[in-house]
């Protein structure tokens, strides 16, 4: 076994585990904790595949922006469900169930793929794959239009999110 | 070296992982949580392939960029919305806010 061998499968028992602990726990800020490990996990993964600039944004976009809107949100709708109740809704086995045989039927599908045991060909060293990734950002041949796709995505998301999430202003016409 | 399989392997196992989140868990931020699990399996599918597959060509990180973007504004529009309803309703339960059941 190499050290990435090992590096790996340590980082994915750490997904897995941390993963498997945000589903289960039942105080919403211990999942969300959890939550942020799994989402490191991934970002060593990225390191592992030698996409050095995903790692990043995953650490900046993920831990740094999302999993702490989710401890804000968590934390802005305490008192309720989230501490005294049980955190599974009644179709619990169901749930369960098909996400064990989804991800069984997964593993006997990729078993059964006859590229599989592949291994990474060696990247150029003179090619800068950020470069690239940049260049292709913007570039009419590439991915021009669903960069800017994905900016007026964000722009409406961030307008909605602030419209839905503003607080009402008392109506005196609608008052009952 | 570590064979493209223990990937695909590793993201089946955290897709099932969000899947049974979303399906299982009573809280709309538990809910949105699970979400986040899927993406990030989806990611890790996506940065592996290209890897493996196609490592001269940059869609495998271009769409997983894409799927951040979607991630950041589903979460941000998910969390807005979690936030109306309990201040309307003072619940965050998924199964206790029918007021659109049939």
């Amino acid at each position: 076994m190499t050290v990435e061998q090992a590096v790996f499968l340590f980082t994915s028992f750490l997904i897995l585990f941390s993963g498997f602990m945000m589903v289960t726990r039942q105080n919403l800020v211990h999942a969300a904790l959890y939550l942020v490990v799994a989402l490191f996990g991934v970002a060593v993964i990225f390191v592992l595949l030698e996409a050095g600039f995903l790692a990043v944004v995953q650490v900046l976009v993920y831990i740094g922006a999302i999993a702490i809107l989710m401890i804000f949100a968590v934390m802005l709708t305490r008192g309720d469900v989230s501490q005294e109740q049980e955190p599974v809704n009644a179709n619990f086995g169901w749930a369960l169930l098909l996400a064990a045989l989804f991800c069984f039927g997964l593993i006997v599908l990729i078993g059964q793929w006859p590229a599989i045991d592949s291994q990474a060909p060696a990247l150029d060293p003179e090619a800068d794959t950020v470069l690239d990734l940049g260049a292709a950002l913007v570039s009419p041949d590439a991915y021009v239009i669903p960069f800017e796709v994905a900016s007026v995505l964000l722009l409406a998301a961030l307008i909605g999110a602030l419209v839905v999430a503003r607080p009402q202003k008392k109506n005196p016409r609608s008052a009952k | 070296m570590i064979p493209l399989s223990w990937y695909l392997v590793l993201a089946a196992a955290l897709f099932s992982l969000g899947l049974y989140g979303v399906l299982a868990r009573k809280n709309a931020i538990a809910i949105l949580m699970g979400v986040e699990l899927m993406l990030n399996a989806v990611n890790v599918n996506l940065v592996a392939f290209w890897r493996y597959l196609t490592p001269d060509s940059v869609s495998g990180q271009a769409f997983a960029v894409m799927v951040f973007a979607v991630a950041a504004a589903e979460v941000a529009v998910g969390l807005a919305l979690v936030i109306s309803i309990y201040r309307r309703r003072k619940t965050v339960a998924a199964d206790e806010i029918n007021l659109m059941k049939w």
